[in-house]
C-alpha cells in the first residue's frame, strides 16, 4: 500500500515539477512569468487533441512541448520586445490560454485518450517499496528528475548558466558587459514554455488521459509558489512538488481511512483519529494552499538565504538605454 | 528585422489619450478574424458582443449589476498596483467581506432597523481589508511573496464559505441544501429604479469610490506617496515614506473595497449568502484595472467595457452559438492590446532592419 | 460608422426574426456546466436534442451554458424570456430563487426548475429525478461481487440528493452483505478530473476493490480500469471510457419529461407540477449490466423491474439511522418530505457529515 501512495504522490507531484522547474529558469533569468496556468493548458489539450487523431501519444507529447514553447513567445515578445508589464502580461496570458484551449477542445470533450506507456526497467523495478516508484514510471516522470538535475547543472556549473544568473541579478551591468539580455531571456522564457507544455501534457496522457475544460485547476499557480517556496533551487523545487503532492494525497488518504479500520488502534491513537477524522473536509481541502503560505513565510523570513537566490532584476522590464 | 524601444524624453500625450482607442480597435479587428475563422459572420458578431446588449433599458441595467463588482474591487487594485503592491487575492477579500457583512442578517435576523445596512458595509469592509491584511503582514515581516500568498487565501476563502453554508449558517428550513436564509428587506441593499431594471445602489457605491479614490490620488499628499513609492521605491525612502506602511495601506485600501463589492453583490443582488457568490470578479477585475491603466475613473469605463463582454457573449452563444470561451479570449486580447498601446506613451518604436543595424554598429 | 452599425444591426436582425414567421414553441434551456461536461449539462442536453428530434418543425431550442448561479442566471432567464422563450428549463438547483424572481415578471412564460422545491407563481413547476433507486442496485452489484467487501465511494457535495445516494448505495450492499463497508471520500466539487482521480487512487489503495461516484468526470473510471477493480459509471454511460470496468450507470434521461412539457406549451395544457420522477417514467435508466457474473446480473434486473413496477421502494423500513436510533419502521416507506432534505446516515456508513 505504502508503494502505491508513493506512487499516486508521483504523478500529482509531476506536472508541478516539470512546470516549476522551467519557471525557475525564466525567474532566474529576471522574468516573471503568470502565464504558467495558461501555457500548462494550452500544452493540455494540444497533447490530448494530437495524440487522440494520431492515436500516437508520443506525437503528442513533442505537439504540447511545442505549443508550450510557441504560446510562452506570444508573452515573450510583449514583455521583453515591448517591455510591458509583467504581472498583467501574464495573467492575461493565462486568460487567453483557459479561452482559446476552451474553444479548441470542444470536440474533444468526453472522448477517451491515450496514455503514455510506463518505462519499465526491468530488475530494478522489482525492487521493494522503491522498485516501481523509480523504475516503473511514466516518461515524464523520468524527464522531470532529469530536468531538475539538469537545471542545477546548467545553472551553476556552466558558463551560460552565469550568465543567465547574472542578467537576473543585474541587467544594467549585464547589457553593459555586452551581454545580450533580450535573447538570454527569449530563450529562458521558451524553456519554461516548453516545460509547461509538458506538464500540460502530462494532465492528459499521464494523470488522466481525457480532456475537460480548464482542467489543469490552479496547478500553474501552485507551480509558481513552488518557485518561491525552493528559493529558485533546483533541488528544494523538487522538495517541495512531493511535499505538496503528499499533502493533497494524504488528506484523500485520511477522508477513505474508515474508524472501524482502525479499532485496534491503542486508544490514544484511536482518540486522535477521532479527531482528525471530525475535521470538515473543506478544512482537509484547504490543507494545501495553507501550507504553502506557511512555507513561503518560513522560507521567506530567512532574508539572508532569499536575498543570495532572489534574482533581484525579477519582474522589472529592461530597455537597453542608448 | 529587429524592434527596437526608444525611450521618449517625455511621454506622448496623443498616445497617452489614444492607446486606449487603439487597443479597442485592434481587439475589434482580433475579433473579426476570429468569428470569420470559426464561420460565424464578423459584422453580427460584434454587433452582438458591442451593441446588442445596450439596446435595452433592462439589459443596460444588468450591465450596472455586472460592472458594479468589477468597478469598485479595480479601483483598490489600482491603488495596490501603483504602488508595487500585487494583490491578486481580492477574490478572496470579496468572499472575506461578504461573509462578515451577512453575519448581522444570519446571525441577528431580527436586528432590522436603518442601522442595519450601513452596518453590514462597514463589517464588510473591516472584513476584506482584514483579510487583504494577511498579505501584507507576511510581506512587511517575512517578505512573503505577496502574489502567492493573496491568492492561496482565495482557495482558504472559498471552501471556508464553502463550509459555513453547508454548515453552521445554513438555512434550516432549506432542505439540507447549502444557502443561509433570505435577507430581510432591512438587510437588503435597494434597486435604484426597480420598475426599470435590476441594477442596485452597488453601482452607485462603486462609482463613489471610484472617484473617492481618484481624489485621494491625485490630490492629497498621500496619494502622492503612493504614486512616489510606486514609480521608484528609492526616490519615495529618500523622501522618508515608509515602504511598510504603503503595504498595509494598499493592502487594506483594495480588500476594504473588495469586501463592500462583496456585500454589495450578496446583498444587491443575491439576497442571501450561497456557496458560490462570484464567477470570479476579483480576477476579473485585475484585467479592469490595468485596462483603466490603473487609473480609479478610467476603472470605470473599463468595467463597463468588460461587463459588455459578458453579456455580449451571451447575446453572441443564444443568437450565434458562439461558445462562452470566445469571452475569455477577448478579453485577453484586449488586455494584450492595450499593455503594448501603452507602451508607446513613453517609447517609441524603431524596426531596425539587419543592414542599418549592422550599418550603426560599424 | 453609422453605416457600418446599420448593416451589423440589419444582419443580426435577420438572424433574430429567421424562422419564427409560424408559430412554433421556443424552448430555452439554462445548464451551470458546460454541455460538454459528459455529466449533468451534458445529458440535460441530450433531453434538448430529443425535444427538437421528437417535435422538429413544431419547436426551436436556445441555451446558454456555464451560467453561474446568481445574477448571472437572472439575467440569463430575463433574457430568454424578453426573447420569445415561451418554456424555460433551469436545470440547477442553486437558480431557485432567480427562476422564482424571474417568473413574477413573466406570467406568459413557463418556468421549470430541475431539482428545486420552490414555486412562488403558478407558471413555475418543479421536477427532480429518483436517481437513488439505480444507486440501490448498484449497492447490491457492488456487495455480490466485492472480494474485499470495501467500496469507495467519491461524492461531491453534501447536499441531500448526494446523502440520499450513498444510503441507497449502503442499504442495497447490506441487503446482500450486512457487514459490507463503504469508503467515503468527499471532493467538494462536482468537477475537478485530476482530483477525483486521486480520489479514486486513494479508496483503491486502501482495499476498495469498486468505485462508485458522484462526481460528473470520467477519471475515476479511467483509474479503476487502470487498476482492474470495477466502476460505476455516473450521469452518462460512461463504457467508453472502462469497456471491461464499467459495471452499470446510472443515466440520468430527462428526454420523456421534456417532450412531455414542450408538448403541453405546445398544445396549450401546460399546468404547475412538481414531480419526482424514477424508473417507472423512464427518467432514471440503467445503463447494460456488463462485466458481472449472470446470475448478479439477474438479481440487479429483478431488482431493476421490482422498483419500475412500483413493488419496492430503497427506503422501506425497518431501516436504523447512523447513530442506532429507528427511522423507519417495518414496511413503512420514507415520506418525500425526509428523503428531499436527507441529511443523515443509515446505519453502517462510516463517515461523518458536516453539520
Amino acid at each position: 500500500m505504502l508503494e502505491n501512495i508513493l506512487l499516486t504522490i508521483a504523478t500529482a507531484a509531476t506536472p508541478l515539477l516539470l512546470a516549476a522547474i522551467g519557471e525557475l529558469v525564466v525567474e532566474r533569468s529576471g522574468v516573471l512569468n503568470l502565464g504558467v496556468e495558461g501555457i500548462m493548458i494550452m500544452g493540455a489539450v494540444t497533447g490530448f487533441a494530437v495524440s487522440l487523431s494520431t492515436g500516437n501519444p508520443w506525437l503528442g507529447l513533442i505537439a504540447a512541448t511545442i505549443a508550450g514553447a510557441l504560446f510562452s513567445q506570444l508573452f515573450a515578445f510583449l514583455v521583453i520586445t515591448i517591455a510591458t508589464n509583467q504581472v498583467a502580461t501574464g495573467l492575461s496570458l493565462t486568460l487567453l490560454g483557459i479561452g482559446l484551449s476552451g474553444m479548441i477542445g470542444e470536440s474533444f470533450v468526453g472522448q477517451p485518450g491515450v496514455k503514455l506507456p510506463t518505462l519499465d526497467i526491468p530488475i530494478l523495478s522489482d525492487l521493494p517499496v522503491v522498485g516501481k516508484l523509480l523504475f516503473a514510471q511514466d516518461p515524464l516522470f523520468y524527464l522531470s528528475i532529469v530536468l531538475v538535475f539538469a537545471v542545477m547543472w546548467f545553472l551553476f556549473r556552466t558558463r551560460t548558466g552565469l550568465t543567465l544568473r547574472s542578467i537576473g541579478d543585474n541587467h544594467t551591468s549585464a547589457h553593459a558587459l555586452g551581454i545580450s539580455v533580450h535573447k538570454y531571456r527569449y530563450f529562458a522564457v521558451m524553456f519554461g514554455g516548453a516545460c509547461g507544455g509538458m506538464a500540460g501534457a502530462h494532465l492528459t496522457l499521464v494523470y488522466t488521459s481525457q480532456w475537460i475544460e480548464n482542467m489543469s485547476a490552479g496547478r500553474g499557480w501552485i507551480a509558481l509558489a513552488l518557485v518561491v517556496f525552493a528559493s529558485w533551487r533546483p533541488l528544494r523545487v523538487l522538495l517541495g512538488a512531493y511535499l505538496f503532492g503528499a499533502i493533497t494525497i494524504v488528506q484523500l488518504h485520511i477522508q477513505a481511512t474508515n474508524l472501524r479500520d482502525l479499532e485496534s488502534l491503542p486508544a490514544p491513537l484511536y482518540w486522535l483519529a477521532e479527531i482528525v477524522k471530525s475535521i470538515p473536509s473543506q478544512f482537509l481541502s484547504s490543507l494545501p494552499y495553507l501550507a504553502t503560505i506557511l512555507v513561503l513565510v518560513i522560507i521567506s523570513s530567512n532574508r539572508r538565504l532569499t536575498l543570495i537566490n532572489t534574482p533581484a532584476s525579477l519582474g522589472r522590464p529592461f530597455v537597453p538605454d542608448r | 528585422m529587429r524592434i527596437e524601444l526608444v525611450k521618449r524624453s517625455q511621454h506622448s500625450t496623443f498616445f497617452a489619450l489614444a492607446s486606449p482607442f487603439i487597443a479597442f480597435a485592434l481587439t475589434l479587428i482580433a475579433g473579426a478574424i476570429l468569428f470569420a475563422a470559426i464561420g460565424k459572420s464578423p459584422l453580427t458578431g460584434l454587433y452582438l458582443y458591442f451593441v446588442e446588449p445596450l439596446t435595452q433599458l433592462w439589459s443596460v441595467h444588468e450591465l450596472a449589476v455586472k460592472a458594479g463588482p468589477l468597478i469598485m474591487i479595480a479601483v483598490g487594485l489600482s491603488v495596490c498596483y501603483r504602488s508595487n503592491n500585487w494583490n491578486i487575492g481580492a477574490e478572496g477579500q470579496f468572499i472575506a467581506g461578504a461573509i462578515l457583512g451577512s453575519a448581522i442578517p444570519i446571525l441577528m435576523p431580527g436586528f432590522q432597523n436603518f442601522l442595519t445596512l450601513p452596518l453590514m458595509l462597514l463589517l464588510a469592509m473591516a472584513g476584506g481589508a482584514l483579510y487583504a491584511g494577511i498579505p501584507a503582514y507576511l510581506k512587511a515581516r517575512f517578505n512573503a511573496n505577496e502574489i502567492l500568498t493573496s491568492l492561496m487565501l482565495v482557495y482558504v476563502a472559498q471552501l471556508f464559505l464553502d463550509w459555513l453554508v453547508r454548515g453552521p449558517w445554513r438555512n434550516p428550513q432549506g432542505y439540507s441544501f447549502p444557502g443561509s436564509i433570505r435577507f430581510p428587506d432591512a438587510a437588503t441593499l435597494p434597486e435604484i429604479f426597480p420598475s426599470q431594471g435590476a441594477a442596485h445602489y452597488g453601482f452607485v457605491l462603486a462609482l463613489i469610490a471610484a472617484i473617492a479614490v481618484w481624489f485621494f490620488l491625485s490630490r492629497t499628499l498621500k496619494g502622492f506617496e503612493v504614486r512616489v513609492l510606486g514609480a521608484s521605491p528609492r526616490a519615495g525612502r529618500f523622501a522618508g515614506f515608509s515602504t511598510k506602511g504603503m503595504i498595509f495601506l494598499s493592502f487594506m485600501l483594495s480588500g476594504a473595497l473588495a469586501g463592500l463589492a462583496g456585500i454589495a453583490e450578496v446583498s444587491g443582488a443575491i439576497g442571501q449568502l450561497r456557496e458560490v457568490i462570484s464567477p470570479g470578479y476579483g480576477f476579473t477585475a485585475i484585467i479592469v484595472a490595468f485596462l483603466g491603466r490603473l487609473n480609479p475613473l478610467g476603472a470605470i469605463v473599463a468595467g463597463l467595457l468588460l461587463a459588455l463582454t459578458y453579456l455580449g457573449g451571451e447575446a453572441a452563444q443564444i443568437s450565434l452559438g458562439i461558445s462562452d470561451k470566445v469571452v475569455r479570449v477577448f478579453q485577453g486580447m484586449l488586455l494584450f492590446f492595450v499593455l503594448a498601446c501603452d507602451t508607446l506613451i513613453h517609447y517609441r518604436v524603431r524596426f531596425v532592419t539587419a543592414i542599418s543595424g549592422e550599418a550603426r554598429n560599424a | 460608422m453609422k453605416k457600418l452599425l446599420f448593416a451589423m444591426a440589419a444582419s443580426a436582425a435577420a438572424i433574430a426574426f429567421a424562422g419564427t414567421a409560424e408559430a412554433k414553441v421556443k424552448a430555452c434551456y439554462i445548464y451551470v456546466g458546460p454541455v460538454g461536461d459528459f455529466g449533468w449539462s451534458y445529458q440535460h442536453d441530450q433531453g434538448r436534442l430529443a425535444v427538437e428530434e421528437a417535435m422538429g418543425d413544431e419547436v426551436e431550442t436556445a441555451y446558454l451554458e456555464s451560467v453561474p448561479e446568481g445574477p448571472d442566471a437572472e439575467r440569463a432567464m430575463e433574457r430568454f424570456a424578453r426573447s420569445g422563450c415561451n418554456i424555460v428549463f433551469a436545470t440547477s438547483f442553486g437558480y431557485m430563487e432567480q427562476i422564482n424572481a424571474v417568473a413574477g415578471k413573466f406570467p406568459d412564460v413557463k418556468f421549470e426548475h430541475a431539482t428545486g422545491y420552490k414555486r412562488d407563481h403558478p407558471n413555475v413547476s418543479t421536477y427532480g429525478s429518483k436517481f437513488y433507486q439505480g444507486r440501490y442496485i448498484q449497492g447490491q452489484i457492488a456487495a455480490s461481487i466485492s472480494k474485499a467487501g470495501v467500496a469507495g465511494y467519491i461524492a461531491s457535495v453534501p447536499i441531500p440528493e448526494v446523502v440520499r445516494g450513498i444510503n441507497s448505495f449502503m442499504l442495497g450492499a447490506q441487503s446482500v452483505n450486512p457487514d459490507f463497508s463503504v469508503k467515503v471520500v468527499w471532493v467538494n466539487e462536482w468537477f475537478n478530473p485530476g482530483k477525483e482521480s486521486d480520489a479514486a487512487k486513494a479508496l483503491i489503495d486502501q482495499g476498495a476493490d469498486i468505485i462508485t461516484q458522484h462526481t460528473d468526470s470520467t477519471a475515476p473510471m479511467q483509474v479503476a480500469a487502470e487498476r482492474g477493480v470495477k466502476a460505476f459509471g455516473q450521469a452518462s454511460d460512461m463504457i467508453k471510457f472502462g469497456p471491461e470496468t464499467q459495471l452499470t450507470a446510472v443515466v440520468d434521461n430527462w428526454a420523456p419529461y421534456y417532450i412531455e412539457r414542450v408538448k403541453a406549451v405546445a398544445d396549450g395544457t401546460w399546468e404547475q407540477i412538481d414531480v419526482w420522477h424514477g424508473m417507472a417514467e423512464g427518467n432514471v435508466v440503467m445503463a447494460p449490466y456488463k462485466n458481472m457474473p449472470d446470475d448478479v446480473k439477474a438479481k440487479a434486473e429483478e431488482t431493476q423491474a421490482a422498483i419500475t413496477s412500483g413493488e419496492f421502494e430503497p427506503f422501506t423500513g425497518p431501516i436504523t439511522k447512523q447513530d442506532g436510533t429507528e427511522w423507519l419502521k417495518e414496511g413503512e416507506k420514507a415520506d418525500i418530505g425526509t428523503l428531499l432534505g436527507l441529511n443523515f446516515y443509515v446505519k453502517g456508513v462510516d463517515d461523518k457529515l458536516p453539520n
